[in-house]
Parts: C-alpha cells; sequence; structure tokens
C-alpha cells in the first residue's frame, strides 16, 4: 500500500517538474522564467523524495529523502533571492509590458 | 497566431509524450517497473528544456536560472534511480549535489553582480 | 557557552540522522566533527539563546509548517495554470512592501515564504528599513500600504509569535 501512495507521489512531482521546465521555455523575461519555474520544480522534487520516502519506509535512505526536502525548501528560494537581486544589478531589463518597476526608481534615487 | 503557435507545441508535446510511452525502451538495468522507467524519460525531457534555455539564453544570467533549475532536476534524477537498482548510496549523491549547487549558484550571483569574491 | 552547547546538540543529532547507525566508530566520529563545527561556527549563528525555552513558540512553528506546505501547493496550481493558458495571463512588476520583523531569522523566513507563495518572489530586502522588494506577476496595487495588507500579512502575523 505504502508503495502505491509513493508512486502517487512520484507521479505528482514529475507533473509539476515538467510545467516548470515548460514556463522555462515560454515565458518571456528572466524575472518570469525563474518566479514560475523556481515553485514547480522546488515542488516537484520535494514531492519525489517524499514518494522515496513513502516507498522506503523508516530507514536509513527514507530518513536521508526527508533531510534532503529540508535542505532544498531552505535552500532553493535563497537562491533565486541571489540570481534575482544579481541580474537586476547587473543590468538586466524587465518585460516591456510590466506594470511598474520601484527597485529601479529607489536604486536612482539612492545613487 | 499565437494560439495556432500554442496548439501545434500542444499537438508536439503529446507526439512526444506518446512516443515515449508507447516504444520499447531497451532495459539497461533490471528496472523492476515500467513506470519509473518511464518516469526516467519524463525528466530527461524536462532536463532538455533546461538545456535549450541554457544554450539560447540571450544574456548570461538567463543560462545561470537555466543552471539552477538543471541542479535541481539532478537531485530528482538521484531519487528517481535509488528505487529500482535497490542502491542506496545515491541519495547520498543527492544531498552532496544540493548543498553543492547552492554554493556554487551563490557564487555565480556574486560574479554577476560585479562584486569581488571576499565582500 | 550556551550557544556552543546548543550548537553541539543540533550538529550531533544532524549526524545521527544522516549516518543512521549506532556503531561506536560513528559515534566517535560524530563527537569529534560535532565539537570541530562548534568551535568554528558558534558566533555566526543564534543571537539569543534565551528563547528556545519558550513551548508555544514550537506549536505556532507547527501550525506555520502546515499553512506553509498549503500555500505552496495552491502556488504550484496557480504556476501550472498559467504556464499552460495559451494567452499567458501575467501583469509582472515589482512592488515594495514594508515588515515589521526585526531578527535576521524571522525576516529570512519571510522572504523565504513569500518567494514559495503564490504570484511572489522576493528581489531585494532593504534591512535598516523593513521593506521588502518583490516580483509580483498579477499586480493589483501598486502603492505601498495595499500591497504590505495583500502580500504580507498573512505569514507575518504568524512569524512575529515565533520570532518576537
Amino acid at each position: 500500500m505504502n508503495e502505491i501512495i509513493g508512486y502517487v507521489f512520484i507521479g505528482i512531482g514529475l507533473a509539476f517538474d515538467f510545467f516548470g521546465c515548460l514556463g522555462l521555455l515560454r515565458f518571456p523575461d528572466l524575472y518570469n522564467r525563474l518566479h514560475s519555474s523556481i515553485k514547480c520544480v522546488t515542488l516537484g522534487t520535494s514531492s519525489i523524495l517524499f514518494g522515496l520516502f513513502l516507498y522506503k519506509g523508516i530507514s536509513a535512505t527514507g530518513i536521508k529523502a526527508l533531510l534532503c526536502i529540508v535542505f532544498l525548501v531552505l535552500t532553493a528560494p535563497v537562491s533565486a533571492h541571489v540570481l534575482a537581486r544579481s541580474a537586476h544589478k547587473s543590468g538586466v531589463k524587465l518585460w516591456e509590458k510590466s506594470v511598474c518597476d520601484k527597485y529601479s526608481e529607489d536604486e536612482n534615487a539612492l545613487s | 497566431m499565437r494560439r495556432l503557435r500554442w496548439f501545434l507545441g500542444l499537438i508536439a508535446l503529446g507526439v512526444s509524450f506518446a512516443l515515449v510511452f508507447f516504444y520499447p525502451l531497451p532495459s539497461l538495468l533490471s528496472w523492476q517497473s515500467d513506470f519509473l522507467k518511464h518516469a526516467f524519460f519524463i525528466l530527461i525531457i524536462s532536463a532538455s528544456f533546461s538545456l535549450w534555455r541554457i544554450l539560447r539564453g540571450p544574456t548570461a544570467a538567463d543560462r545561470a536560472v537555466a543552471l539552477d533549475i538543471l541542479g535541481i532536476l539532478i537531485i530528482g534524477f538521484c531519487a528517481i534511480l535509488g528505487i529500482p537498482t535497490g542502491r542506496d548510496w545515491y541519495i547520498d549523491i543527492g544531498i552532496a549535489w544540493a548543498l553543492q549547487s547552492f554554493i556554487s549558484i551563490l557564487t555565480l550571483g556574486k560574479y554577476l553582480e560585479g562584486r569581488r569574491f571576499d565582500e | 557557552m550556551k550557544v556552543k552547547i546548543i550548537i553541539f546538540i543540533l550538529a550531533f543529532l544532524l549526524w545521527l540522522l544522516l549516518s543512521w547507525s549506532v556503531d561506536p566508530v560513528h559515534l566517535f566520529l560524530g563527537v569529534l566533527i560535532a565539537v570541530l563545527v562548534c568551535f568554528v561556527t558558534a558566533d555566526i549563528f543564534l543571537e539569543s539563546p534565551q528563547v528556545f525555552k519558550k513551548p508555544s513558540r514550537y506549536l505556532w512553528f507547527v501550525y506555520y509548517i502546515i499553512l506553509f506546505a498549503w500555500e505552496c501547493f495552491k502556488a504550484n496550481l496557480d504556476g501550472a495554470w498559467r504556464v499552460i493558458h495559451p494567452d499567458l495571463p501575467i501583469n509582472p512588476g515589482i512592488v515594495k512592501v514594508k515588515t515589521q520583523l526585526k531578527s535576521e531569522v524571522g525576516l529570512t523566513f519571510l522572504a523565504n515564504s513569500l518567494t514559495l507563495k503564490p504570484g511572489t518572489m522576493t528581489v531585494d530586502i532593504d534591512k535598516e528599513n523593513g521593506f521588502l522588494y518583490i516580483h509580483w506577476s498579477d499586480v493589483k496595487a501598486q502603492d505601498v500600504e495595499k500591497a504590505t495588507e495583500l502580500i504580507v500579512r498573512k505569514f507575518e502575523r504568524v512569524l512575529m509569535r515565533i520570532f518576537p
């Protein structure tokens, strides 16, 4: 029974991974791509690891899979944050139909 | 025009999924189930999308974003490979890859921002 | 000294979970590495160790994890819907919101959970004034108060009690 629930979780994770990488192709600028794909890929890979935990039960591999979920959820948003800030500071523009950009206004006011 | 392109893309995705699911895949290892064999190929398609973005990205920051996504996908590869082969050390590779990919992305961000490495 | 003991216990617990065996060799190596880690990194972590004693924080933390998982699931459904829609229904922009959290750990948790919430992604933090710059994929309000009311409130109410 646990194996079947694990397979269901792995299937959900694969679907979210696929949609995240499709967003990497379809969106028009860097921030939207990062925005859609980091969410989908983080939860998709966490779901695959949780399926591995349900498949293996409480053993060495299962506990390692849970720890890997904790590392992933703590580190993936930080890397997205670092990439968005450094891309904005290195001069990548937003999409031309964007509504507002308060960050560059404040940077111009400060400097 | 955009809807036509979207429709063509959807048809191409359906055809590629059908090819992956009904093609008699070679059994490289002694796989325990067909589901994992096909799941592996869905992950390979996702990784090829990411590789396409690395190839075609207009700026260096786009390539860094795609590299980050590829690094998270590889953890999924390691987790799935651990089930049919029965080897427990694949998840160790996954944990080590998670931490190392995080540190390399931090270094890339600092480089793109134009700061020195000891700031 | 208190900080070092707490870090030693956390590092040794992490070692026990990762190695998952009670060999004397593994235990000895774990104690050695945990002592090394707690002497190297004691002054980086943990500014205020006395708040570890309050038991109500842990209950609020469990509630926060449940809320976070539900928001994360909604965010994924939202992202998948935006990807497969033919017209790409996005309306992006970077807005500025204000927060009342002061401690570094609280700000880090707030920024991370805003990144995994539906529709928002943190770009930069101004720590002195308490401003967060947020990339919003569907901008509904541009001024600071309304955006704060729409984005930050739900998580800030819980996080104020965990990290005072």
